[in-house]
Parts: C-alpha cells; sequence; structure tokens
C-alpha cells in the first residue's frame, strides 16, 4: 500500500523552501556589496525600531482590553503634527535656515513631552468617552475608533495642511555615526534604536515586576477576576490606554523627526502597527518585537534587493510583506505568539 | 413598485441628480452589498472588498483602450469578464488565507489586505499608469456616460436588482444555509462534518465577484480608476455606507449609499464654514461624525431604526436584540415577516 503524503504539510514545506530561497539571495547580495547590505539591514533595524514603539502600544491596548484602537495611527501622526507646532511656535525652529532658528536639545525635547502627554491624554478621553459603556463589544468598538480616525484625519488636514514637514532634531546632535564602516544616520541609529530598546526594557520592567504591571498581566488573563478581586479595573484600563496612547505619540514624533509628518503617515502606522501584531501575536510584547523586525527587515530588504540582474522588481516590495504575512497566518493563525481570546 | 420608480427615474429626475446621485447610489451600494451579504450571512465583517474592486477595476482598464495602463485593446465586454474573473479569483485567495480568522482578527485581516493593494497599485505604476487610467473605454452599450447618464444608469439598476435577488435566492441553498449556520456556531458546523474555512473562503470568493461587478461599473462611472480612488479612505467609505444602512440588512446597502452619495453632493453646498473644522471640504468630517453616532447609538443603521419604529408603532414588544450592543443577525425565517414596505 502506497504511503500517503501528508498534503497538510505541503504549504508549510513551499513557505520553508521560499524563505531559505530568500536568505540565499540576500546572501548572495551581501557579499557582492557589504557596505550597501550593512546599510540596508540598518535602515530595517531602524524602521523595525519605530514600528516597535508603535505596535508596542497597540497590542497593549488590544492584550489588555481587547479593544482594537483604529486610531492609533491617528494619535501617532497628531503627537507628529503637535511637536512639529510646538516646535515651530515655541522656538521659532524652521527648516528654511534663512528664517528659522535651528533645533537646539531644548526645543526637540519640549515639544517631545509635551505631544506624547497630550496624546496619552486625548486616548485616555477617546476611552473614557467612546469605548467605556461598550466593553466586551469588539466589533463595534473597533468601528467607534475608526469613525474617530476618519474624523481626526480630515481635522488634520483642515488644520495643518497637506504639505509633508519634518521635526528639526537638534542641532547639535552629530548628523552620522560611524559603524561596521559605513556613516549612518544618528538620529535613526541611536536615538531610534535607542527609544525601541528603551521602551521595550521598561515595559518589560513595569509589566513583569511592578504590581502595577501585575494587574495587567492578570486582567489579561481575567478580567471579572481581577475586578472581584477589588481591583478598580477601569483604573487599570485607563492607565493602560494611557500608556498605550502615551507610546503612539512617542513613536509619532521621533517619526516625524526620522521620516516626515503628512497626512497618509496615519494609515501607513496602522498598517504597519496591524501587520506588527497579525505576524507577533495579540497582546504579546515579545511578538511585536520579532513582528517589528521581521516586517523592517523584510520592508528594507525587498526595496533594494528584488531585483534580479537586469529586471527591477523593487516596486513589488509590497507583495513581499503580503507574502510574510500570509506566511505566517498559514503556520500560526494567531501569530507567532498570539493567544486565543 | 419602488423597481417601477426607478425604471422610470431617468425621466423624472435631471441628468444631473440621476448620474451623481442615483448612479453612485447603485454602484456604491453593490459594493456595501458584498460587504453586507459576507456579515449578514457568513458573521464575517470584512474591510476587502475595496481592495478586491480595485483589482477588478485595474485589470479591465489595462485591458481596454484607454489613456494610460496597458491599453492591450481588449472589447471591453471581455474585459470586464476578465476583471470579474480576476477580481474573485483573488478573493478566493484571500478567502483561503482569511478563513481560519474570525471576528476582529478577520477585520484587520482584510483590512491589511485593502491597504496593501493599495500600495501594490500605488507602487506599481505601469500597471496603474502613473496616476491613474484615464479615458477607459466603456462597452458600445453604455456609450459616453457623461454625455447621456442613462445607459449606465439602467445597467447599474439592473446589476443592483441581479444581485440583491442573486443573494436573497443564495441565502436559501444549501450553501448559504451552511454559511449561516456557520456564522451562528461555527464550532458545532465542524462538530457537524462540515468544512468550516472552505466554505468560508468560498463565501469571501462570493463577495469578491460582487464586489467586483461593483468595480467595473465605478470605473464606467468616472471614466478613470486611480490608486487615489481606492485608497483607505474608499475602503472606510464603503463600511460606512453598510454601516449607516445597516450591517446586517441587506437593504441598508442600497439606502446607505444613497444617503452617502446625496450627502456627498449637497454637503459642499450647505455646510457653513466653522473656522477650520467646518466646510465644503470637510466632507469626510460630516460622514465620520454620522458613522459615529450611528455606530454609538444604533447598531441596526438607518434600517434598524426605522425597523424599530415600525415595531413601536405596531406596539409590539421587541425581545433583547434590540437593546444589546450588537446587532442581530439576519435569518432566513426572519425574512418573511420583515419585508415591509421598502
Amino acid at each position: 500500500m502506497p504511503s500517503r503524503v501528508d498534503l497538510r504539510m505541503a504549504p508549510r514545506i513551499l513557505l520553508g523552501l521560499l524563505g531559505a530561497a530568500v536568505v540565499a539571495w540576500i546572501a548572495y547580495k551581501g557579499t557582492q556589496d557589504s557596505r550597501l547590505f550593512w546599510v540596508v539591514t540598518l535602515n530595517g533595524i531602524t524602521l523595525a525600531a519605530l514600528f516597535f514603539v508603535v505596535a508596542a502600544g497597540f497590542t497593549l491596548i488590544f492584550g489588555l482590553m481587547r479593544v482594537v484602537n483604529m486610531a492609533h495611527g491617528s494619535l501617532y501622526l497628531l503627537a507628529g503634527y503637535i511637536a512639529f507646532t510646538l516646535q515651530g511656535s515655541w522656538y521659532g525652529v524652521s527648516s528654511n535656515l534663512l528664517s528659522g532658528t535651528q533645533a537646539t536639545v531644548v526645543s526637540w525635547v519640549v515639544p517631545l513631552v509635551v505631544a506624547t502627554i497630550a496624546i496619552g491624554i486625548v486616548g485616555v478621553a477617546m476611552q473614557q468617552v467612546f469605548l467605556r459603556w461598550n466593553q466586551g463589544q469588539d466589533l463595534r468598538q473597533a468601528l467607534i475608533t475608526i469613525a474617530i480616525s476618519v474624523i481626526l484625519a480630515d481635522q488634520m488636514v483642515a488644520h495643518f495642511g497637506g504639505i509633508a514637514e519634518a521635526i528639526q532634531q537638534p542641532a547639535g546632535w552629530p548628523q552620522s555615526v560611524s559603524l561596521l564602516g559605513v556613516h549612518y544616520g544618528y538620529f535613526r541609529l541611536v536615538v531610534g534604536v535607542g527609544a525601541a530598546v528603551g521602551v521595550g526594557a521598561l515595559l518589560f520592567l513595569v509589566i513583569k515586576r511592578t504590581r502595577f504591571g501585575m494587574i495587567i498581566r492578570a486582567g489579561v488573563d481575567d478580567q471579572s477576576m481581577v475586578s472581584a478581586l477589588g481591583v478598580n479595573i477601569q483604573v487599570v484600563f485607563a492607565g493602560a490606554f494611557f500608556i498605550g496612547a502615551l507610546l503612539a505619540g512617542l513613536a509619532g514624533v521621533l517619526g516625524g523627526t526620522m521620516l516626515a509628518v503628512q497626512p497618509g503617515n496615519d494609515s501607513a502606522f496602522l498598517l504597519d502597527s496591524l501587520i506588527v501584531v497579525i505576524i507577533g501575536g495579540m497582546g504579546s510584547l515579545g511578538g511585536a518585537a520579532i513582528g517589528s523586525l521581521a516586517l523592517g527587515l523584510v520592508s528594507s530588504y525587498s526595496n533594494v534587493y528584488l531585483s534580479f540582474g537586469t529586471t527591477d522588481l523593487t516596486n513589488y516590495s509590497i507583495l513581499l510583506t503580503f507574502i510574510l504575512v500570509v506566511a505566517v497566518l498559514a503556520v500560526r493563525p494567531l501569530g507567532l505568539f498570539g493567544r486565543p481570546a | 413598485m419602488l423597481v417601477l420608480f426607478l425604471a422610470a427615474a431617468p425621466s423624472v429626475f435631471d441628468s444631473f441628480t440621476l448620474s451623481q446621485i442615483l448612479t453612485k447610489a447603485l454602484w456604491l451600494g453593490i459594493a456595501a452589498a458584498s460587504l453586507i451579504f459576507l456579515s449578514s450571512y457568513g458573521g464575517m465583517i470584512s474591510l476587502g472588498q475595496t481592495g478586491i474592486y480595485a483589482v477588478a477595476g485595474f485589470t479591465m482598464a489595462n485591458l481596454v483602450h484607454a489613456a494610460n495602463g496597458r491599453h492591450l485593446g481588449w472589447d471591453p465586454i471581455a474585459a470586464t469578464a476578465a476583471g470579474i474573473a480576476v477580481a474573485t479569483l483573488f478573493g478566493l485567495l484571500c478567502g483561503a488565507i482569511a478563513a481560519r480568522s474570525y471576528g476582529i482578527y478577520f477585520l484587520m485581516l482584510t483590512l491589511a489586505i485593502s491597504v496593501i493593494v493599495f500600495y501594490f497599485f500605488a507602487q506599481v505604476t505601469t500597471l496603474s499608469g502613473y496616476g491613474g487610467i484615464r479615458s477607459v473605454t466603456p462597452p458600445a452599450l453604455i456609450g459616453n456616460p457623461v454625455a447621456n447618464p442613462a445607459p449606465l444608469y439602467y445597467a447599474a439598476l439592473v446589476a443592483s436588482i441581479l444581485v440583491y435577488a442573486g443573494i436573497r435566492y443564495l441565502a436559501r441553498t444549501p450553501f448559504g444555509l451552511v454559511l449561516q449556520g456557520i456564522r451562528d456556531d461555527p464550532a458545532r458546523m465542524q462538530a457537524l462534518g462540515f468544512n468550516v474555512p472552505l466554505h468560508r473562503a468560498l463565501a469571501f470568493g462570493v463577495g469578491a465577484f460582487i464586489a467586483s461587478i461593483a468595480g467595473i461599473l465605478s470605473v464606467w462611472y468616472t471614466t478613470q480608476i486611480s490608486p487615489g480612488g481606492v485608497n483607505l479612505a474608499q475602503t472606510i467609505n464603503v463600511l460606512v455606507i453598510a454601516v449607516i444602512g445597516g450591517l446586517y440588512r441587506l437593504e441598508g446597502a442600497w439606502i446607505g449609499a444613497a444617503v452617502f452619495s446625496t450627502i456627498d453632493n449637497y454637503s459642499r453646498l450647505w455646510m457653513p464654514n466653522v473656522g477650520d473644522w467646518l466646510g465644503p471640504d470637510r466632507f469626510e468630517t460630516v460622514i465620520g461624525v454620522i458613522f459615529l453616532v450611528i455606530v454609538l447609538a444604533s447598531p441596526g443603521g438607518l434600517v434598524g431604526i426605522w425597523e424599530s419604529v415600525w415595531a413601536r408603532r405596531n406596539r409590539t414588544r421587541r425581545g433583547p436584540t434590540e437593546s444589546s450592543g450588537t446587532p442581530a443577525p439576519e435569518t432566513v425565517d426572519n425574512d418573511v415577516d420583515h419585508h415591509a414596505a421598502v
């Protein structure tokens, strides 16, 4: 009797082969031009850092409250606009070297702090007004946050205009650093990655070592039990939403300095957060870290290495992101570290 | 009755109302119907419909004579068939990917698919014509929709009627009944031996077929297609239309679309200027606020409000479905009762 081939293994085998081919191709191109390879890899890592900060907030809010905050991208962008506006109106900083002053550490950090806290407050307000009274109705809350994101996006275009702006980094900081034989942007590498690592470490410590974190972990596992044990779960929710929005705000200012502040970034970073948590699993910080690395590196490599000889397929790079999501879902339908609700 | 009225519409309304509001309401309604079919009969709220109709529209636009794009010069009817076929296949693929996800994960995944499709067309400019494919040739039957909107209106009307009747019919077939069973209790259906992921993937394919019809009509309507017309805002607009009309009532698709296109047109005229907050350009804010109010107040949408008003007039006590947050999905049995005069 012929032995039956398990057809369900076919997708996994195919994906394994595809993954091996991708790694081999990148290794081949990398050895050809190692300088470019390091730059592209650093691009991926710094992007991943930004994705992590945004997605950490998103996954924290979902993990605890089962709220898919579709307005997370809008919070990101709003923080960028607030910081940009403050930098301009309080300190007169402008990208126009003739009319404005250059940014200093103070004129970068103060708008950062103000914008981040403002967004945290906006987030908590949104939660208290719109989301507190309909807990448990996932889909309805997702629709509410979608509505809020539509309103916010339109109002931001109305108040801040449609052209791309950038938050100026302190002029005193170096423009680039030298690493592994390449020059790379100082802000992206040191501040960006540093912020992500700092956020990750801080969140890890808070969640694993403090009482508040313990309550959050318990709340993720069993909300009603925590409430029955006498903990004011509403305060915990508000606090967690504040932290989640704060992270979106921090990422918004970092991204606004690293990249730009412009309409469209809200949906771009919402998509990135969605992909990161789809890959990493909802509610998992470790998953968010791995998901951001995966997305950052895949986007970065596919933007450069998707050319084979004379055919340049780099503008199909988004397809590789799609394939990445499909691949992860085929193997782990709930994401790498996801747990069923 | 309504159908007769709609059939006579071109002689009643001026051509502006006809083309700007009624035709638009019809094809937007078909797009929303694809969403409502999935949510009402399949329990799957999908944000991927815009991505699918983008695939259909771009495929068709690339195949016929047009200003940009590949303009391969196919016959418009053949190109339409090809567009619908490609989009339905893509829909089946996406359905297969998303078939094991439920609820909010499904929503997120389909949203990601729509946005990825947008980025694909935005970046692959050989397929999207460097900013849009213009002057797309419609079939000879439709003629020039700008000069004479009536044929396109009738095409959209016929398509809408066929889609509506088709969905209602499908709901009564064994496939439709299994789908509704999966909507209500997937675990039980799996235990009964049904292949749940397969059914969900097939249902998604049906939704894709409907969405692709809407996509083709949208290209004929605007005589062009561009990435900007199928971006995240449009994805959300389709969702808004479905929610305004009522996520779990099929008629809501066209009612929501009619409300949407009416507001779209007239808001630019009557909207007062309130600083930067309100003004003729702030259509999206108005739609967002209406959407928010409806989700907060009446999850059943406008059709839900109508039905609860009707029920109160008949002095019938409603069950717990009206007071709870999540709306009750339609079942086949309720169809018979709820056909009040639409």
